[in-house]
């Protein structure tokens, strides 16, 4: 297919470029490749096209260009990522392109980066259990097959810690067809040196891709890699036939390079600055997760966003929740007092877990304990409070035992070992063997025969 | 259908792209096209709407991906505005936000949806068995019933006349198999000519269907849920909001409502939400039973999916695709209830449309526009009587996802000025798990002294009466709580805590409502039977307060305890109910005639 070339822009803002007559040539979404003279090549993707006006989003900044001696390429294709069986075990950078220094991948096919919608009638509702061996993530918040469950954190909180150790330890996805991709977005070099590293280590598996664009490197970049990673989690999964689990981390950096972009190109601003589409843009991710009916193969999701300030109701976390499948919030609380991992269980939630525990799936008394739990641990915050005004001496007998069980479902039920690997039914019944501290008639999301069950000293 | 030119049979209009932004494209050479029409868009045949006309130059919303389109591409007109079919073989579908059923996409296209992908609302080639209730020579009008389809079990399809058809009947069908392609009548207008009457008829969806007069909505929807049907009712053809915060639990109630109202059709619109959210109402509807009739719910359901990963003009159009439908239920005499989850999504899908258009924005970027489609979409639900002289109705219960929860945003605030019914869902709820977590401080019905005579007659007189008595006690229930707080329970007054209990019962024993399991539908005779039970302890107790007897006391007892239990009963379980009232009164009748013997002692 012959490549027109138009030398020349006219306009250069920010991230953008200006062309004037690309004509019908060009399409909307096509690829283009931007130079200047002795410079390099620069990747660029065509946002509005009209006559006389072509506006080119140039993903590696636009610094040094040079209106007249710019040549500006149509590629004739959309942001494609290559896909081949042997992409696994192989680092690429945010636009897709190797950057382990061993070559190009050879083989296999291009394929659009955006992914299309998947049809809601060809997918298969996540219930398979993922073993974690968090018992607070496989009690509380459980991890589904299938399911994107974004862990909010904030900055300085072991959000990287609990990621390795859900994907090392994550279990019934068997570990033959198990595969890790994994995104970073405008991380630090640290970290994703800390995640490669303990991921080879101590994962049962050398399936793993990496797609990496790291703090320094291009904004606009980031648009592009989760994209890449998502294909890439799709095809592995899809057509090879594994179970991928992506790690994507920071999304907060992409949406604040979705912000820049759209600030730059003049869009009216929503929320904090934040264009109107951030929710279809981010569904346009979380979305490419699932189960299809009749492959083998699935896409859980993992990603990983710092809440600026610590804000639940900022709109990257908000939206993110809006469309996710819950979240695991990280607790800076918790965090203090040495717990790890400090997860608030309260604000966390798993909207797949109805389906994936209980009879079948994991043990009968599963949901009725969760639900227990849940409202026996949210009474020990009223207490708390009162304790805070009251003191704790003034307490009434029932609330000095909610306050008894909150330390041991602190210290006893969420801590755990950074290498530590809890059976499903070890922390069942560790639940139970605390929520025995409160006296039965506290007791009324279980139900009687519960009770009897698991409650031995009544 | 006004709003639709005349389609020609040799349509030669042809107009070309020029501009492309996103969802949003200017084409040229639209001066024949109309306003509002239909139309596909390039070499991959996009579906798109014209919004927005300026003498030669259009400008288009496409409804699916527009990228890898070039300028100049045709656009081709359709000769009608958005349409959808109604006619039997809509119940149990799945459809897109622009009525394009999925499973026959699955079937030609695979598992992603393509675009420019077409397949016919209804496959014409399906055949009914019409049985025909007019005959040739009589003369109709617009709403008269010409026949009969039986499409499910529970779904009797009656086939109205359109409503611009009207004359002598010159031809019938026989009882006999017809096909969704068919026709069933043809009819000779006042102009002589003669008019055929498909079996399928189209409507535009942004035009509401017709009706003969409206009636006060004093029949209750019936929902199973006993927050809802115990303190904020919904009445039929009503209207309710469940505005709520991620992760409160607007999906689940939704699907509850979808599962349990007492409806005959219930259309479900999945709008911006997620995937997996419609392949579950997918899975289990086939399977779960509706609990008046026995037969699966999804011979009455309805599903609409634009979720948040398909395009967003889409979007803004599934509301409409599903209110359309509904209507046409609604105009066999039927009573449908339409959940829309969630409405927020439609009005951000109007935002980002209008932001490409570059319209002023008013409030958080929404256009200034967004109060007034609100009302004209909840104004299309109402009791009414029919074309055909039936009663029938639309509810509508419209999710809200109002941004960090906060109430006071434009989506929400606007929401409740056009719906009677609030069910607000509490963050702090949901984080204790109490669920459905719908506010008792927050929400309110209007409909609840209009259908309060229904549940008298139907399941109580004391209904009414009860109700207020169990909100009187939530509410100062909140006032103590506030003391609590405080200062801690042991130094309220024994009558304080028995409200503090009772309320505690109330919340735990009552309000509380699992989505799986054998409590999911409580018919309102079960929930009655629970309040009842409570507040009697509740009466007893205050008694034996009175007379000096220590809250412990009153409280301290297995046969207390029980109530909280009392819901996992099968409402049929009678004898259940009656052991353990029995066993509550037996415990307040001791520890009552314990304290008069001490006092009896001490004279």
């Amino acid at each position: 297919m012959p490549q027109s070339e138009y030398v020349g822009i006219s306009q250069v803002t920010g991230p953008f470029i200006l062309l004037e007559d690309a004509g019908s040539d060009a399409f909307f979404g096509e690829l283009v490749d931007v130079r200047v003279p002795g410079g390099v090549t620069r990747r660029g993707r065509i946002v509005s096209l009209s006559e006389g006006a072509t506006l080119v989003q140039v993903f590696s900044g636009t610094d040094g260009l040079i209106p007249n001696d710019t040549r500006v390429r149509l590629l004739g294709r959309t942001l494609q990522v290559q896909l081949a069986p042997s992409i696994i075990g192989r680092t690429f950078n945010g636009l897709g392109e190797p950057a382990d220094g061993c070559g190009p991948v050879f083989g296999g096919r291009r394929a659009d980066a955006n992914g299309m919608p998947l049809n809601p009638m060809a997918r298969q509702y996540p219930k398979d259990f993922i073993h974690t061996g968090i018992s607070s993530i496989d009690t509380l918040t459980t991890l589904i097959r299938g399911q994107k469950l974004p862990i909010f954190s904030g900055n300085g909180l072991p959000h990287n810690q609990l990621a390795v150790q859900i994907a090392t330890q994550a279990r019934l996805m068997g570990s033959e067809n198990f595969a890790v991709v994994f995104a970073g977005i405008g991380i630090k070099h640290d970290d994703a040196e800390f995640l490669m590293r303990e991921l080879s280590e101590k994962g049962r598996t050398n399936n793993v891709v990496t797609y990496l664009n790291l703090a320094d490197d291009p904004v606009i970049e980031r648009i592009a890699t989760p994209r890449m990673a998502l294909s890439a989690a799709e095809y592995m999964a899809y057509e090879l036939g594994l179970h991928v689990l992506v790690i994507i981390t920071d999304m907060t950096s992409y949406c604040e390079a979705v912000r820049e972009l759209g600030v730059a190109a003049g869009e009216v601003p929503s929320r904090k600055g934040y264009p109107a589409y951030l929710y279809s843009d981010l569904a346009s991710l979380y979305e490419r997760a699932g189960v299809v009916r009749g492959l083998n193969g699935s896409v859980t999701q993992l990603p990983i966003l710092t809440m600026p300030n610590d804000d639940i109701t900022h709109p990257i976390p908000d939206l993110t929740g809006f469309i996710t499948e819950g979240q695991i919030v990280l607790s800076r609380d918790l965090d203090g007092k040495g717990i790890y991992p400090p997860i608030d269980v309260l604000t966390s939630l798993s909207r797949l877990m109805k389906d994936g525990i209980g009879k079948g799936f994991t043990r009968d008394d599963h949901p009725n304990l969760a639900s227990q739990l849940f409202a026996s641990y949210s009474h020990v915050q009223d207490v708390r409070s009162l304790a805070g005004v009251v003191g704790e001496d003034e307490l009434s007998k029932t609330d000095k035992q909610s306050l008894a069980f909150g330390g041991l479902f602190e210290n006893k039920f969420l801590k755990q070992g950074k290498d530590e690997d809890r059976e499903i039914g070890q922390s069942l019944d560790m639940a139970w063997d605390i929520l025995s501290s409160l006296p039965k008639g506290d007791l009324t999301r279980v139900s009687l025969d519960e009770i009897k069950a698991h409650i031995k000293n009544q | 259908m006004d709003s639709a030119p005349n389609k020609t049979s040799t349509d030669s209009r042809t107009g070309f792209v020029s501009m492309i932004n996103g969802p949003v494209i200017h084409a040229t050479g639209m001066r024949d096209f109309g306003m509002r029409e239909m139309v596909h868009v390039g070499d991959m045949r996009l579906l798109g709407e014209i919004i927005r006309m300026d003498g030669d130059e259009a400008t288009i919303q496409v409804y699916e991906e527009t990228q890898g389109m070039r300028l100049g591409e045709r656009i081709e007109g359709s000769g009608e505005a958005l349409s959808v079919s109604l006619g039997p073989g809509l119940i149990g579908g799945f459809f897109d936000g622009i009525g394009r059923p999925l499973g026959a996409l699955l079937e030609k296209e695979g598992m992603y949806i393509t675009p420019g992908i077409e397949a016919p609302m209804i496959s014409p080639d399906r055949l009914w068995d019409v049985t025909p209730v007019v005959a040739a020579g009589e003369m109709i009008s617009s709403g008269a019933l010409l026949g009969t389809v039986q499409e499910t079990a529970l779904m009797l399809h009656r086939i109205i006349c359109p409503p611009d058809i009207e004359g002598e009947v010159v031809w019938m069908t026989p009882a006999t198999k017809v096909s969704s392609g068919g026709i069933i009548a043809k009819v000779r207008n006042a102009l002589g000519r003669i008019v055929e009457v498909p079996l399928t008829q189209r409507w535009p969806v942004r035009t509401s269907r017709p009706y003969r007069e409206r009636l006060l909505p004093n029949e209750p929807l019936v929902t199973g849920q006993r927050v809802i049907d115990g303190l904020f009712p919904i009445a039929k053809g009503g209207t309710a909001a469940i505005p709520g915060g991620f992760g409160t639990g607007k999906t689940v109630t939704q699907h509850q409502l979808a599962k349990w109202s007492e409806a005959q059709v219930v259309v479900y619109i999945g709008c911006g939400e997620r995937g997996n959210e419609m392949t579950d109402v997918l899975e289990q509807f086939p399977v779960l039973e509706d609990p008046r009739s026995g037969r699966p719910l999804m011979e009455r359901t309805i599903l609409i999916a634009n979720t948040s990963n398909m395009p967003v003009a889409a979007r803004e159009a599934s509301i409409y695709t599903g209110i359309t439908i509904a209507e046409y239920f609604r105009d066999m005499g039927y009573d449908v209830a339409l959940m829309a989850d969630s409405t927020s999504r439609w009005a951000e899908a109007l935002r980002e449309i209008s932001g490409r258009l570059e319209e002023i924005p008013a409030e958080e970027g929404f256009p200034a526009y967004l109060p007034s489609r609100l009302a004209e979409f909840y104004e299309r639900a109402g009791r009414v009587v029919t074309q055909c002289g039936e009663n029938g109705s639309v509810s509508i219960i419209g999710a809200v996802s109002p941004p960090g929860g906060d109430f006071t945003e434009p989506v929400t605030r606007h929401t409740k000025r056009f719906i009677r019914c609030f069910w607000g869902l509490d963050k702090n709820l949901a984080n204790a798990r109490h669920f459905p977590a719908i506010s008792w401080l927050e929400s309110y019905s209007e409909y609840a002294s209009e259908v309060e005579d229904w549940f008298q007659g139907n399941v109580d007189p004391k209904w009414g009466e009860l109700r207020e008595k169990a909100r009187a006690i939530l509410l100062e229930d909140e006032k103590i709580q506030q003391v609590i707080r405080l200062v801690g329970e042991d130094v309220l007054p024994d009558d304080q805590r028995l409200v503090n209990y009772t309320a505690f019962l109330v919340k735990n024993g009552y309000l509380q409502q699992a989505a799986f399991g054998s409590d999911s539908y409580s018919p309102p005779a079960k929930g009655f039977a629970i309040l009842d039970m409570i507040l009697h302890f509740y009466d007893r107790g205050l008694e034996l307060v009175r007379q000096g007897v220590p809250i412990s006391l009153i409280k301290g007892s297995d046969a207390v305890e029980d109530i909280t239990h009392l819901r996992e009963f099968s409402s049929e379980d009678k004898s259940s109910f009656e052991r353990a009232r029995k066993k509550l009164d037996n415990h307040l009748n001791r520890v009552g005639s314990e304290r008069t013997r001490e006092e009896g002692g001490i004279k």
